[in-house]
């Protein structure tokens, strides 16, 4: 554990790459298996199932005043920093083995856990409880990818990291497998591709300047990209299973398409809800999204249907080094045998010239797409985010002009600064919030903004400050919808700063009644 | 306590304690420049403070100066002022402020901690403390100076083809730092930016124990691997660091307990030295300091003015103007 636990230290404050291939080449030369249970965690596929954030919260209030911790969290921006940081034991010198510390945590039992974990996280050094509830909460943040990690273990073997990419999904906990073709003492794992989630083809965003001019438009074709949840769909005579972007099996909760679909593909698609393939939006995607079931009710009132864009598989053929105009055929002819309403193909625009396709980014369907897909037509599908393939061309984001309200400290890399942002527009003569954004600024506006926060808190709330009414920030945002939950009546989608509107005196921004007619809710 | 106000400035007879605008008469509790300030007309310090300032900004950084030793009183009309080890840097102090009976300790900064730069904190009991709280958050627990220090001689034992470069304040931390690799017996040459030359030579003329310095100069690139370089934080970030052979960026400082900031300011090996009270400490002094009325200033006083109260303990946040967190050496 410490060994693992000092890896993660020196990984996280470690900016060069090359060192961090370094540090993880260093660690995997081990051989037992602890490097296993390393893998595992680097690559976000260890959890345990009754220790998450909320628990961990639970034990250390009862270690801590309530208040001094939140204070302290508000201050480091890090849960699994400031629980490590506060915890009031530290014992340095006993490490226990990582293998064996996980493996005695998977046994506590669920009416034990209070106690049980408490005394796990007294036993550890600071460092070592960190690297812990890192573990327990998931998703690590210390600037390592899952391709960093594969990179590290292919150039320490001499392998390439595509072969690792490809069978990857197939492996399973501890690998043995993988370690033994990676030192040559066995051939490369069989893996049975059909059956696997194949990581997606992603595209890059296009810079309207540069690749316009470089880019040949007929070596390529566009199709809207559609806003719902990108899924692969896997189907065979006797199963049907739904793979989230990330590889998550969400099944359950589309029901109908699992019993409905037939054939036997892989199909690569756009998850949306909607009646006659007609998208209703992310706002309704949202009921379904997240759930484990859903009732017949739901599956009524927020139908769902797949708009495919691209296929891997047909019956036994693997497509994947195929065209993408050669797979359209096979997409096609899937289609055509599937006789089911669940599906559909996405499009094709037609265009002969990018000067076109600008009118089908920003018009079609007003909101109902985020905009154009540009692929290029000889492409093979290509896992994770290669260059020079697919490109995606955004709409404009839609604008508002809206008054710095309060604040927050951020989290992650952006702690210590003021960078949550609660901005409101006008109801009469009181300022009604309309949304939050922490993103969006340059690092340069952010210590402006964090600079005019501490100098001008007039009220604090805990760890958010209210501050004087005079910032007026452009806010981006991709739409806006009503809700009941907010007090201004409207929900936005991904809101972020534009920039900051130095030039415009706060009474110019708009009314709650302005906001909600220009962009059209009821 | 009626007779000093949030300023720390007692109007009866016109003084302030660490003013950042030039005064007619200045308490200074130590030589950083968030307390130290050049051009006011009367200077009250230790010896070791007026010879600090004098270094920093000329010898007629004040019109006249008084020096006190540590315990010796001082009146001005019915006032009674003695200065006590702060243990913060060399020179640094408390002051104890009797009026009518009541005590009022102003701390300025200072740690409890062992720290062979400078004397070290002498509690003095008060009926008001008013505290320091850089560090006024119970993640703050300092660890024992020397494991950390250990990292760093580790670390260049380890990595011969770098060179360390370590963040540390001109004055204080620097020669802190490099005493504390003295201690560890780690007795080669230690190169430090130019900055720091004047403030290390008058700490070895006070006979504090810094070793051999010399200062950084343009020798080939390669001479510089395996060495130590102290620098001011500021030069981490500048060219000047780019002349170094593999430079490992090391920080001495409170600040380090915190992965996410060091990682922020792109500290590869953070060293948790810090010349000011943790959580602990700060709590241990208000409760034997007997002190019933509490007052904080600078730093993370919202958890420390919560506690109190919780012990109750008359507190209050002490706002002083030109001091904000983490800016403070």
């Amino acid at each position: 554990m410490k060994k693992f636990s000092s890896l993660l230290h020196n990984l996280i404050l470690t900016p060069s790459r090359n060192t961090k291939i370094k540090l993880l080449q260093d660690y995997f030369k081990i051989l037992d298996i602890n490097r296993a249970y390393a893998l595992a965690i680097l690559s976000d596929q260890l959890s345990f199932q009754f220790i998450k954030a909320s628990k961990l919260r639970e034990l250390v209030y009862e270690q801590v005043d309530q208040h001094l911790f939140d204070y302290s969290y508000d201050y480091v921006g890090d849960l699994a920093e400031t629980i490590s940081l506060i915890w009031p034991t530290n014992k340095e010198g006993k490490s226990q083995n990582l293998s064996t510390l996980i493996e005695n945590i998977k046994k506590i039992k669920k009416s034990e856990i209070n106690i049980e974990f408490s005394k796990v996280l007294s036993e550890l050094s600071n460092n070592e409880r960190w690297t812990l509830i890192k573990i327990c909460t998931g998703g690590l943040r210390i600037g390592v990818s899952e391709r960093l990690v594969k990179t590290a273990l292919a150039d320490l073997y001499n392998k390439s990291v595509n072969e690792i990419e490809e069978i990857w999904h197939g492996l399973e906990f501890p690998y043995e497998n993988l370690f033994q073709w990676l030192k040559n003492e066995t051939s490369k794992p069989k893996i049975d591709f059909k059956k696997l989630f194949h990581p997606m083809m992603l595209a890059n965003p296009i810079d309207e300047e540069k690749d316009f001019k470089r880019l040949d438009a007929n070596e390529f074709q566009a199709e809207y990209k559609w806003d719902g949840i990108r899924v692969q769909l896997m189907v065979s005579s006797n199963s049907v299973s739904l793979y989230s972007r990330t590889g998550d099996n969400i099944s359950s909760a589309f029901p109908e398409i699992i019993e409905t679909t037939k054939g036997d593909a892989v199909i690569d698609g756009e998850l949306l809800v909607g009646g006659n393939f007609k998208p209703s939006g992310f706002n309704d995607l949202q009921q379904r999204l997240n759930r484990k079931k859903a009732s017949k009710d739901l599956q009524k009132k927020f139908p769902v249907f797949i708009r495919a864009y691209d296929i891997l598989f047909y019956k036994e053929k693997d497509l994947r080094k195929l065209s993408l105009v050669e797979r359209r055929k096979y997409l096609e002819k899937f289609q055509n045998e599937n006789t089911t309403n669940q599906i559909d193909l996405s499009a094709i625009i037609n265009f002969s010239t990018w000067g076109e396709l600008t009118k089908y980014k920003n018009n079609f369907y007003d909101d109902l797409n985020e905009g154009v897909m540009i692929k290029l037509k000889n492409s093979e599908y290509l896992p994770g985010r290669k260059k020079g393939y697919w490109y995606k061309w955004k709409k404009n984001p839609k604008l508002v002009d809206a008054i710095l309200m309060y604040a927050q400290r951020g989290h992650g890399k952006r702690s210590s600064y003021y960078s949550d942002f609660t901005f409101g527009v006008w109801k009469e003569n009181e300022l009604v919030p309309i949304g939050k954004a922490y993103s969006g600024y340059t690092d340069k506006e952010l210590l402006v903004l964090d600079k005019f926060i501490r100098n001008n808190t007039t009220n604090k709330f805990g760890p958010v400050r209210e501050v004087k009414k005079e910032i007026i920030l452009e806010v981006a945002f991709d739409d806006v919808f009503p809700s009941t939950r907010h007090k201004s009546g409207v929900a936005m989608r991904f809101p972020r700063i534009h920039r900051i509107r130095w030039d415009k005196p706060i009474n110019e921004v708009l009314s709650i009644k302005e906001f909600k007619k220009e962009f059209k809710i009821d | 306590m009626d007779f000093i106000n949030h300023q720390l400035f007692i109007k009866d007879i016109n003084v302030h304690i660490d003013p950042i605008l030039p005064k007619k008469t200045a308490i200074i509790t130590h030589g950083h420049a968030d307390h130290a300030r050049f051009g006011h007309d009367h200077v009250i310090a230790t010896r070791q403070t007026i010879e600090i300032m004098k270094i920093r900004y000329g010898d007629k950084c004040a019109k006249k100066f008084t020096s006190l030793r540590y315990g010796q009183k001082y009146s001005i009309k019915s006032f009674d002022f003695t200065l006590y080890p702060a243990g913060h840097i060399l020179g640094s102090a408390q002051v104890l402020i009797e009026k009518n009976n009541h005590r009022l300790v102003i701390t300025g900064d200072y740690k409890v901690g062992k720290d062979e730069t400078c004397k070290n904190f002498k509690l003095v009991k008060c009926d008001t403390l008013i505290t320091e709280a850089t560090f006024g958050l119970p993640i703050f627990q300092h660890p024992d100076p020397k494991d950390e220090i250990q990292k760093l001689i580790r670390s260049v034992k380890i990595n011969k083809n770098n060179c360390h470069i370590v963040g540390a304040y001109a004055l204080g931390k620097a020669q802190r730092v490099m005493n504390l690799l003295r201690q560890q017996k780690y007795n080669e040459t230690i190169y430090i930016h130019g900055s720091l030359e004047k403030l290390c030579q008058y700490y070895s003329k006070e006979k504090i124990n810094i070793g051999k310095f010399e200062k950084v100069s343009s020798k080939d690139k390669s001479f510089y691997e395996g060495k130590i370089i102290i620098a001011p934080p500021s030069a981490l970030k500048d060219r000047w660091s780019r002349r170094f052979p593999n430079p490992i960026i090391c920080m001495a400082s409170g600040w380090m307990t915190v992965k996410q900031r060091a990682k922020q300011q792109g500290i590869e090996l953070p060293l948790i030295i810090s010349d000011h009270s943790d959580w602990n400490e700060l709590l241990d002094t208000i409760k034997k300091s007997k002190a019933k009325n509490i007052l904080i200033t600078h730093g993370q006083e919202d958890a420390l003015v919560y506690y109190c109260k919780k012990q109750n303990l008359v507190s209050k946040p002490l706002s002083i103007q030109g001091r904000s967190d983490e800016e403070i050496e």
